[in-house]
């Protein structure tokens, strides 16, 4: 088998003295999309920012597409070809949409037209001269995503996509990834919504204290649900 | 002669020019001092002592080198703006993860030794730069004679200050560094080096500071003290307008200029004091400024 595009080995992660990633190991395989699952607090926005060199400390191994990026700056982090939609989005409010979208530089060949962005998210094409500071939430988080893709990165981190959206918006959010998917983009998901992670996913990491505690395939989410209850809490 | 408001016109008019010219100063000074606090979180307190470089290295170009004003205006911001590149690579960026107060006080400190050194070097009484040729002489303008090289100075610094808002408000790259000015990390994060971002606009601002310099040459004498005296009014303008704001530092530096010229006019003894009783009564009523996001 060949190497995954993305594998954590013994990522720790320190915030101040506060030691939050403890060892974190796992996988993502080119063409993927695979969650992070876990309750609020288990270390999943911090492991993909660890991933991005956005955390203080860190340690252990990230290997990308063969590259270790342990010692990496974020923005040589970004130039290997990751890209990173935030959980609080980090929309900048003084940029419009179309500033917002363009901010990203290209890294490499191959990523999406904005006729192609615009035709995935509407929205952004009539909002295209509002500023970052008047988007709804719903409209913020396609503009979070929307503007990561034209970058040319093949592995996007997206955390929390569907966290406080409207129904009909985390259905299009989660249409978006499985086009993603069918278009042949990587997705490491941070999720706490269970029911819209299986829709979308090929298989699961569930966290817990820092660590990852349990992998599970989507076939076989349903045989462990009882197990992921426990670790979720729900 | 004629009245205006009960004083003569040529008096009016003189001060009106006079609170115009040093608006202009005030506005240069503020957008780079402003430019600089919205990316490096920084207060620049060097930044009269780079205006005086500015002014020092014209008269230098021509003393030494027979270089004139028009090569002056574009070779001092370039010289003054890399002594500043040096200064954030050296000492500046070893700060920014340290309180606002190591900030002030370095580059409190980096003006005073810049300025004796200047001092200590050429003396404090002044060196004198004259006006280029083709700037020379007075326009009639009916009501009164506009100096020349007067008239130039606020044009240039219109253009300049217009200039940079509208590479910070309609170009990819001040859309870059609005971006960072809110989360540096981020913008990083996307893969943009925003420390050589951070370098290059400290750089940019202490350059359009050394252009204010050039330009102040052939008004007041090239002397170590010349940032320093406009210095602390400028803060007063920063303050006033809101830190960091663009906008605010360009028109708040005018208004400001022109409303000195007049009490000059109107009520002298309170000419100097004018601009801090403005900053009181702003700070006391909107602390953010008048053109601050809180
Ligand atoms: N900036 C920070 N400084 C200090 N501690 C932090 C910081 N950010 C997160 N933590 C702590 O690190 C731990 C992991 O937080 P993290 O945000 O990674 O959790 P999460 O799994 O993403 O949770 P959620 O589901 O609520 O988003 C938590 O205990 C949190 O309190
Ligand atoms: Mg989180």
């Amino acid at each position: 088998m060949p190497e995954p595009m993305l594998k954590l080995e013994g990522l720790e992660a320190w915030y101040g003295e506060s030691h939050v990633l403890h060892g974190v190991g796992l996988e993502v395989r080119e063409g993927e999309v695979v969650t992070l699952l876990g309750r609020n607090g288990a270390g999943k926005t911090t492991t993909l920012r660890a991933i991005m060199g956005l955390v203080p400390r860190r340690q252990g191994s990230i290997r990308f597409e063969g590259r270790e990026l342990i010692g990496a700056r974020s923005d040589a982090i970004a130039r290997a070809g990751i890209a990173y939609c935030p959980e609080e989005r980090g929309i900048f409010a003084s940029l419009n949409v179309t500033e917002n979208l363009f901010l990203p530089p290209v890294i490499r060949a191959g990523g999406m037209t904005v006729p192609e962005i615009h035709a995935l998210f509407p929205n952004l094409k009539e909002r295209a001269r509002s500023p970052g500071a008047k988007l709804s939430g719903g409209e913020q988080q396609m503009l979070a995503i929307g503007r990561i893709l034209r970058t040319g990165a093949r592995l996007l981190l997206l955390d929390e996509p569907s966290e406080g959206l409207a129904p009909v918006i985390v259905q299009q959010i989660g249409r978006t990834i499985r086009e993603l998917k069918a278009r042949g983009f990587t997705v490491l998901l941070v999720e706490q919504n269970f029911r819209f992670a299986q829709t979308v996913a090929d298989r699961h990491y569930v966290m817990e204290h820092g660590r990852v505690v349990e992998m599970v395939a989507n076939a076989d989410l349903a045989a462990a649900m009882d197990r992921l209850h426990e670790y979720l809490g729900v | 002669m004629d009245m205006i408001f009960g004083v003569p016109a040529p008096l009016l008019f003189g001060q009106l020019v006079l609170g115009l010219i040093n608006g202009a100063f005030y506005a240069m000074l503020s957008l780079g001092l402003a430019v600089i606090f919205g990316l490096l979180n920084i207060i620049n307190f060097t930044h009269g002592a780079q205006f005086m470089m500015g002014a020092f290295v014209a008269w230098m170009l021509l003393t030494y080198l027979g270089i004139g004003y028009w090569w002056a205006l574009l070779i001092a911001p370039v010289v003054v703006g890399l002594s500043g590149i040096v200064i954030e690579r050296l000492f500046i960026s070893r700060l920014y993860k340290l309180d606002h107060l190591y900030g002030l006080l370095l580059t409190f400190g980096l003006g005073l030794i810049i300025e004796g050194t200047f001092r200590n070097l050429y003396g404090s009484s002044g060196l004198p730069y004259r006006i280029p040729p083709e700037l020379t002489g007075a326009w009639d303008l009916g009501f009164m004679f506009l100096p020349v090289y007067r008239g130039w100075v606020v044009i240039v610094a219109l253009l300049v200050c217009l200039a940079t808002w509208l590479v910070i408000e309609k170009t990819p790259l001040g859309a870059t560094l609005r971006a960072a000015t809110e989360n540096a990390a981020l913008v990083q994060a996307f893969g943009i080096n925003v420390p050589r971002l951070v370098t290059l606009t400290y750089g940019a601002g202490v350059g359009l500071a050394a252009l204010a310099g050039v330009l102040a040459a052939p008004i007041y004498s090239v002397n170590p003290q010349m940032g320093a005296n406009f210095i602390i009014t400028v803060f007063a303008v920063v303050v006033i307008g809101g830190m960091g704001s663009i906008l605010g530092s360009i028109v708040t530096g005018f208004v400001l200029g022109v409303v000195e010229g007049l009490t000059r006019v109107f009520y002298p003894e309170l000419s100097s004091t004018v601009v801090f009783i403005i900053m009181a009564i702003v700070l006391l009523t909107r602390p953010a400024g008048l053109f601050g996001r809180a």
